[in-house]
């Protein structure tokens, strides 16, 4: 064998470069998007304020305050009370953590459920590919919101209810996106490679496709956190979300559908309303600049 | 002496689909009735233009696309109708290298797992063990060892090229099926690559399908060569005879389309084609190649040629002499 000759003419050749992975790549990309990395900064924030807020929160957030109802802020509560007398700071900082919850608990069970029904959707094809569309299809012509409604009235509004009625009704778009990256790349030849080395079908689905179908899922599962938190909110809200006592931002914002609420006493609203929005811009930015990061015709 | 590889009446017809409701509307007749022997440590040329169903037909025969009809018969086994599960287990015996070496290469694998993780499917090495034989396996095809831990975009077109061949090499197969391997190649090293691949049919008894558009390649490697035009083969001969003495007017053409260095060669009489390769939706009648050759006649129009001979064979009424 004249091999080795050879080897060594391709060491001479090629100047070794630093290791860069894809991952890295996506990486230095993404900490170069300015509104992205304050996002994220924000997020981190306001993540911390949920893992932290037994320690954060001056006072139990259910704790009722006798001698002052729908005080205005003052020293004893920085943010005010509400109109039983709670601590609206205390509130707050535990309504962190029933919005994270349902983002990533939702999320989790959707992108599941999805990237499953897509991948099989998307690599074996033919009847199974119709079916499973076509019960795709079904799934999204629901109009969203009053399924939810319905379902949560069914099973009994709850934390746990919600997020696994999120999680059920979620996962189409993910679905959609998945099968339509697993039909691109089921086409690239080190797929073909997979099946000519006879790996079996769930050894080339989970370990040769859907890797690199990964950015598309996260960029959308990303943007999916802020809607499932928009929804929660909106149905705590409508008083079919989590259930007093425990603090919600949506069913803090409850208090200001009476208009005396509303027009003189901003602080039992405001500081949630304001949660709310923080929140979701800040994982939408997020979710802007993985997009960017991932999508390779975005050079910077 | 048996055949590693026997076809016998292979077609890949894709069906035509048109509208949601409507259903086949005709078919495109990629591999249209094939047959052809490949003996153990032979290498047999396919040489075709674009949409001949060269790539077509070596994806068929390792059951990488199902055939529509025919049989494969791989070592005396018929393949053409196994099961997935079934052929799990000859997959071993039959590998395949591609064209294009970007798309070959999973980008998020390292070089190292994309070669042991065949091993670890189909052998139950220990760790160590595969290892050595990952290394040995990079060794084998000019790499080294520390390239084990990088991925794929780190390595150039004809590196990658090597690290495919190594992974056809992971299982010790039998037959390669050499899906045009050096024309997504610079020049340079395309004959690097070609020597490789020769180098490992000496050491390791492997038998190839060598695909390939052009002649010079095909030429290099080849024990006998198959002409294939619009799905069929014209003519299939030994390497040495097919050029000296074609019998076909396409293989004529082909030959011809290389420029001469030789200036009194230069002014020969050539046949020069015109025209494109006709649809294989629609393939003519009689002769396929009737539309383009310059010596058809009626008969050409209606009948179609078969392919026979001896060891030389030739599909066509009016064969050159």
């Amino acid at each position: 064998m004249n091999t080795a000759k050879v080897s060594e003419s391709i060491h001479f050749q090629q100047k070794l470069g630093e290791e860069t992975g894809y991952l890295k790549m996506i990486w230095q990309r993404f900490f170069k998007h300015h509104m992205a990395v304050t996002g994220t900064v924000v997020f981190l924030l306001i993540v911390l304020m949920a893992v932290l807020a037994p320690w954060l929160a001056p006072m139990d957030p259910n704790r009722v305050d006798p001698v002052s109802f729908q005080s205005a802020p003052s020293a004893a509560h920085i943010l005010g009370t509400d109109d039983v007398g709670r601590d609206v700071l205390s509130r707050l900082l535990y309504a962190a953590r029933v919005s994270l919850s349902v983002g990533l608990g939702a999320v989790a069970i959707y992108v599941m459920i999805g990237t499953l029904i897509g991948a099989v959707a998307g690599f074996f094809g033919g009847w199974i590919d119709g079916l499973l569309m076509r019960i795709t299809d079904i799934f999204m012509s629901f109009p969203y919101l009053m399924v939810i409604l319905v379902l949560v009235s069914v099973m009994g509004p709850s934390l746990t209810n919600i997020i696994v009625v999120l999680g059920v009704l979620g996962w189409p778009q993910v679905a959609r996106i998945v099968r339509g990256s697993v039909l691109q790349i089921k086409q690239m030849d080190y797929v073909k490679a997979a099946v000519a080395l006879g790996y079996s079908a769930p050894r080339i689905v989970f370990s040769h496709i859907l890797p690199n179908a990964f950015a598309p899922i996260l960029v959308n599962a990303t943007f999916g956190m802020a809607n499932a938190i928009i929804t929660e909110s909106s149905l705590s809200f409508l008083g079919m979300g989590v259930q007093p006592p425990t603090a919600s931002w949506g069913n803090m914002l409850t208090q200001a559908q009476s208009l005396t609420v509303l027009s003189s006493q901003p602080w039992m609203w405001l500081p949630s309303g304001f949660m709310i929005v923080i929140a979701v811009l800040s994982i939408n930015f997020m979710g802007d600049g993985l997009r960017d990061a991932v999508d390779p015709k975005s050079f910077r | 002496m048996q055949p590693l590889l026997k076809v016998e009446g292979l077609k890949k017809y894709y069906p035509i689909r048109k509208g949601f409701f409507t259903s086949r509307k005709g078919y495109v007749k990629a591999v249209d009735h094939l047959s052809f022997q490949v003996f153990p440590g032979e290498t047999l040329g396919i040489v075709g233009e674009s949409g001949s169903g060269k790539s077509t037909m070596g994806r068929t025969v390792i059951r990488l696309e199902e055939p529509t009809e025919g049989r494969i018969l791989f070592n005396n086994q018929d393949i053409s109708r196994s099961s997935m599960a079934e052929l799990r287990g000859l997959r071993k015996e039959m590998q395949i290298i591609f064209q294009d070496p970007y798309s070959s290469l999973n980008p998020r694998k390292r070089i190292g797992d994309l070669l042991a993780e065949p091993m670890q499917v189909h052998f139950s090495f220990d760790d160590s063990t595969t290892k050595q034989k990952v290394n040995d396996l990079l060794e084998i095809v000019g790499l080294s060892q520390q390239h084990r831990n990088r991925y794929p975009h780190e390595f150039s077109g004809g590196q990658r090229q090597r690290i495919g061949i190594a992974r056809a090499l992971t299982l010790q197969p039998k037959l390669i099926v050499c899906d045009e391997p050096v024309s997504a190649l610079d020049v340079s090293i395309q004959s690097q690559i070609l020597n490789l691949l020769k180098e490992l049919q000496g050491e390791f008894q492997l038998t190839y399908l060598f695909i390939a558009h052009g002649l010079a390649a095909v030429k290099y490697v080849s024990d006998r060569i198959a002409v294939m035009y619009l799905g069929q083969i014209v003519e299939l001969a030994p390497t040495q005879e097919i050029f000296k003495q074609p019998k076909h007017p396409y293989t004529q053409a082909l030959l011809d389309a290389y420029p001469a260095a030789d200036p009194i060669v230069r002014n020969r009489e050539r046949i020069v084609l015109e025209g494109d390769i006709p649809s294989p939706a629609h393939p003519p009648q009689g002769c396929r190649f009737h539309t383009r050759c310059p010596f058809a006649q009626t008969r050409c129009q209606e009948e179609e040629p078969l392919l026979n001979g001896e060891h030389h064979l030739v599909a066509c009424h009016f064969p050159l002499s």
